[in-house]
Protein backbone atom coordinates (compact mmCIF):
# COMPACT_ATOMS: atom_id res chain seq x y z
CA UNK A 1 0.00 0.00 0.00
CA UNK A 2 1.17 3.32 -0.99
CA UNK A 3 0.73 5.78 1.79
CA UNK A 4 -0.87 8.84 0.60
CA UNK A 5 1.29 12.22 0.09
CA UNK A 6 1.59 14.66 3.05
CA UNK A 7 0.80 17.87 1.76
CA UNK A 8 2.11 21.05 2.94
CA UNK A 9 0.98 25.12 3.51
CA UNK A 10 3.23 27.58 1.89
CA UNK A 11 2.58 31.27 0.80
CA UNK A 12 3.01 32.01 -2.66
CA UNK A 13 3.05 35.85 -3.46
CA UNK A 14 1.35 36.16 -0.51
CA UNK A 15 -1.31 33.75 -0.85
CA UNK A 16 -1.92 30.16 0.92
CA UNK A 17 -1.66 27.63 -1.07
CA UNK A 18 -1.64 23.42 -0.31
CA UNK A 19 1.01 21.88 -2.06
CA UNK A 20 2.65 18.26 -1.68
CA UNK A 21 4.93 17.74 0.73
CA UNK A 22 8.76 18.49 -0.02
CA UNK A 23 8.13 19.82 -3.54
CA UNK A 24 10.91 21.11 -5.09
CA UNK A 25 10.86 25.00 -6.34
CA UNK A 26 11.38 23.95 -9.12
CA UNK A 27 8.36 22.08 -9.60
CA UNK A 28 6.87 25.03 -7.63
CA UNK A 29 7.76 27.51 -10.44
CA UNK A 30 6.39 25.16 -13.14
CA UNK A 31 3.16 24.39 -11.58
CA UNK A 32 2.36 28.09 -10.85
CA UNK A 33 2.90 28.60 -14.69
CA UNK A 34 5.56 31.64 -13.58
CA UNK A 35 5.60 33.79 -16.99
CA UNK A 36 8.52 33.94 -18.74
CA UNK A 37 10.37 31.67 -15.32
CA UNK A 38 13.98 32.39 -16.85
CA UNK A 39 13.76 36.31 -15.84
CA UNK A 40 12.20 35.65 -12.40
CA UNK A 41 14.36 36.03 -9.02
CA UNK A 42 12.69 33.99 -6.51
CA UNK A 43 12.62 34.85 -2.71
CA UNK A 44 12.70 32.33 -0.15
CA UNK A 45 11.37 33.09 3.11
CA UNK A 46 12.90 36.88 2.25
CA UNK A 47 16.47 35.18 1.02
CA UNK A 48 17.31 35.31 -2.78
CA UNK A 49 18.00 31.76 -4.07
CA UNK A 50 20.51 30.81 -6.80
CA UNK A 51 18.61 29.70 -10.30
CA UNK A 52 20.81 26.83 -9.60
CA UNK A 53 19.66 25.77 -6.76
CA UNK A 54 15.81 25.83 -7.83
CA UNK A 55 15.64 21.34 -8.04
CA UNK A 56 17.89 20.88 -4.33
CA UNK A 57 15.65 23.35 -2.65
CA UNK A 58 12.72 21.23 -1.15
CA UNK A 59 10.07 23.36 -0.16
CA UNK A 60 8.37 22.82 3.45
CA UNK A 61 5.26 23.73 5.38
CA UNK A 62 5.25 27.65 6.31
CA UNK A 63 7.64 28.44 3.91
CA UNK A 64 6.86 32.03 1.73
CA UNK A 65 7.57 32.27 -1.93
CA UNK A 66 7.58 35.81 -4.23
CA UNK A 67 8.34 35.49 -7.32
CA UNK A 68 9.99 38.67 -8.62
CA UNK A 69 11.08 40.12 -12.27
CA UNK A 70 14.04 42.10 -12.91
CA UNK A 71 13.24 45.55 -13.20
CA UNK A 72 15.33 47.84 -15.49
CA UNK A 73 16.25 49.31 -18.90
CA UNK A 74 17.73 52.82 -20.04
CA UNK A 75 16.75 55.87 -21.42
CA UNK A 76 18.12 56.57 -25.35
CA UNK B 1 -5.66 48.41 -20.16
CA UNK B 2 -6.34 52.42 -18.21
CA UNK B 3 -3.77 53.38 -15.75
CA UNK B 4 -5.80 55.79 -13.27
CA UNK B 5 -3.25 57.66 -10.95
CA UNK B 6 -3.92 59.70 -7.94
CA UNK B 7 -2.65 63.30 -8.50
CA UNK B 8 -0.55 63.66 -5.37
CA UNK B 9 1.01 60.08 -6.26
CA UNK B 10 1.75 61.64 -9.83
CA UNK B 11 3.07 64.27 -7.57
CA UNK B 12 5.31 62.13 -5.48
CA UNK B 13 6.62 60.52 -8.69
CA UNK B 14 7.91 63.61 -10.43
CA UNK B 15 9.16 65.34 -7.54
CA UNK B 16 11.24 61.93 -6.91
CA UNK B 17 12.55 62.33 -10.42
CA UNK B 18 13.40 66.01 -10.15
CA UNK B 19 15.30 65.60 -7.13
CA UNK B 20 17.11 62.79 -8.83
CA UNK B 21 18.86 64.31 -11.20
CA UNK B 22 20.71 63.79 -13.01
CA UNK B 23 19.90 60.00 -12.32
CA UNK B 24 17.08 58.34 -13.82
CA UNK B 25 15.08 57.23 -11.00
CA UNK B 26 12.52 54.08 -10.82
CA UNK B 27 10.30 52.73 -8.39
CA UNK B 28 6.78 50.67 -8.20
CA UNK B 29 3.70 51.17 -8.53
CA UNK B 30 0.74 49.36 -6.41
CA UNK B 31 -3.20 49.65 -5.83
CA UNK B 32 -6.05 47.29 -6.91
CA UNK B 33 -6.66 45.97 -10.40
CA UNK B 34 -10.76 45.88 -11.78
CA UNK B 35 -10.94 44.74 -14.59
CA UNK B 36 -9.21 46.48 -17.64
CA UNK B 37 -8.53 49.34 -15.07
CA UNK B 38 -5.58 49.65 -12.65
CA UNK B 39 -6.01 51.94 -10.00
CA UNK B 40 -2.86 53.37 -8.42
CA UNK B 41 -2.95 53.73 -4.41
CA UNK B 42 0.52 54.55 -4.16
CA UNK B 43 3.85 55.06 -6.12
CA UNK B 44 7.08 53.44 -4.27
CA UNK B 45 10.28 54.98 -5.43
CA UNK B 46 13.17 52.48 -4.89
CA UNK B 47 16.82 53.00 -5.34
CA UNK B 48 18.46 52.51 -9.15
CA UNK B 49 21.25 50.84 -8.25
CA UNK B 50 22.66 51.93 -11.47
CA UNK B 51 22.96 54.81 -10.17
CA UNK B 52 23.03 56.73 -13.76
CA UNK B 53 21.53 59.21 -16.10
CA UNK B 54 20.56 56.59 -19.08
CA UNK B 55 19.93 52.96 -16.96
CA UNK B 56 18.01 51.80 -14.31
CA UNK B 57 18.11 48.43 -12.59
CA UNK B 58 15.05 48.54 -9.37
CA UNK B 59 17.27 46.91 -5.99
CA UNK B 60 15.55 43.57 -5.60
CA UNK B 61 16.02 43.66 -2.18
CA UNK B 62 13.93 46.70 -1.95
CA UNK B 63 12.00 45.40 -4.82
CA UNK B 64 10.47 42.61 -2.03
CA UNK B 65 10.42 44.72 0.69
CA UNK B 66 7.83 47.21 -1.06
CA UNK B 67 6.08 44.06 -2.29
CA UNK B 68 5.81 42.39 0.92
CA UNK B 69 4.42 45.89 1.90
CA UNK B 70 1.84 45.92 -0.57
CA UNK B 71 0.89 42.60 0.45
CA UNK B 72 0.82 44.04 4.26
CA UNK B 73 -1.82 47.03 2.63
CA UNK B 74 -4.12 44.74 1.08
CA UNK B 75 -2.46 46.34 -2.36
CA UNK B 76 -1.69 44.83 -5.78
CA UNK B 77 1.47 45.31 -7.54
CA UNK B 78 0.29 47.04 -10.95
CA UNK B 79 3.32 47.62 -12.24
CA UNK B 80 6.87 50.25 -11.88
CA UNK B 81 7.77 53.44 -13.20
CA UNK B 82 11.00 55.01 -14.26
CA UNK B 83 12.29 58.40 -15.53
CA UNK B 84 13.72 59.76 -18.62
CA UNK B 85 15.73 62.40 -17.60
CA UNK B 86 16.53 63.54 -21.04
CA UNK B 87 14.09 61.49 -23.73
CA UNK B 88 11.18 61.46 -24.74
CA UNK B 89 8.85 59.10 -22.69
CA UNK B 90 8.20 56.27 -24.79
CA UNK B 91 10.73 53.09 -23.99
CA UNK B 92 13.71 52.57 -25.27
CA UNK B 93 15.02 49.84 -26.77
CA UNK B 94 17.25 48.50 -23.76
CA UNK B 95 13.47 49.05 -21.78
CA UNK B 96 11.98 47.10 -24.15
CA UNK B 97 14.33 44.23 -24.01
CA UNK B 98 14.45 44.09 -20.28
CA UNK B 99 10.69 44.79 -19.80
CA UNK B 100 10.17 40.85 -18.36
CA UNK B 101 6.90 41.10 -16.63
CA UNK B 102 3.91 41.02 -18.89
CA UNK B 103 1.08 41.81 -15.88
CA UNK B 104 3.39 44.95 -15.29
CA UNK B 105 2.16 48.31 -16.65
CA UNK B 106 5.11 50.24 -17.52
CA UNK B 107 5.28 54.16 -16.57
CA UNK B 108 8.13 56.75 -17.84
CA UNK B 109 8.46 59.97 -16.86
CA UNK B 110 9.82 61.76 -19.04
CA UNK B 111 11.70 65.21 -17.61
CA UNK B 112 11.63 67.06 -21.03
CA UNK B 113 9.99 70.36 -20.56
CA UNK B 114 7.07 69.96 -19.89
CA UNK B 115 6.96 66.67 -17.84
CA UNK B 116 5.23 64.15 -19.46
CA UNK B 117 4.17 60.76 -18.23
CA UNK B 118 2.88 57.69 -20.05
CA UNK B 119 2.43 54.19 -19.92
CA UNK B 120 3.00 50.74 -21.62
CA UNK B 121 2.24 47.48 -21.78
CA UNK B 122 5.12 45.60 -23.03
CA UNK B 123 5.25 41.93 -24.15
CA UNK B 124 7.19 39.98 -26.17
CA UNK B 125 9.08 43.24 -27.13
CA UNK B 126 5.61 44.25 -28.77
CA UNK B 127 4.87 47.73 -26.78
CA UNK B 128 1.13 49.13 -26.68
CA UNK B 129 0.37 52.44 -24.88
CA UNK B 130 -2.28 52.32 -21.98
CA UNK B 131 -4.60 55.07 -21.51
CA UNK B 132 -3.32 57.11 -18.24
CA UNK B 133 -5.35 59.16 -16.23
CA UNK B 134 -4.05 61.03 -13.58
CA UNK B 135 -7.06 62.45 -10.91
Amino acid sequence: MVAPEESMKIIVGGKFKDYPEGLRLSALIRQENVETPEYVTVALNDDFVEAAAFDEIALKEGDSVEFLYFMGGGGE
Amino acid sequence: MTVRLPAAEYAKMLRCAERGLPNEVCGLIAGELCGELKIVHRVYPLSNLDESPSHFSIDPKEQLAAVRDMRAGGLTPLGNFHSHPNTPARPSPEDIRLARDPQASYLILSLSDPPALRAFHIEQARVTEEALEIL
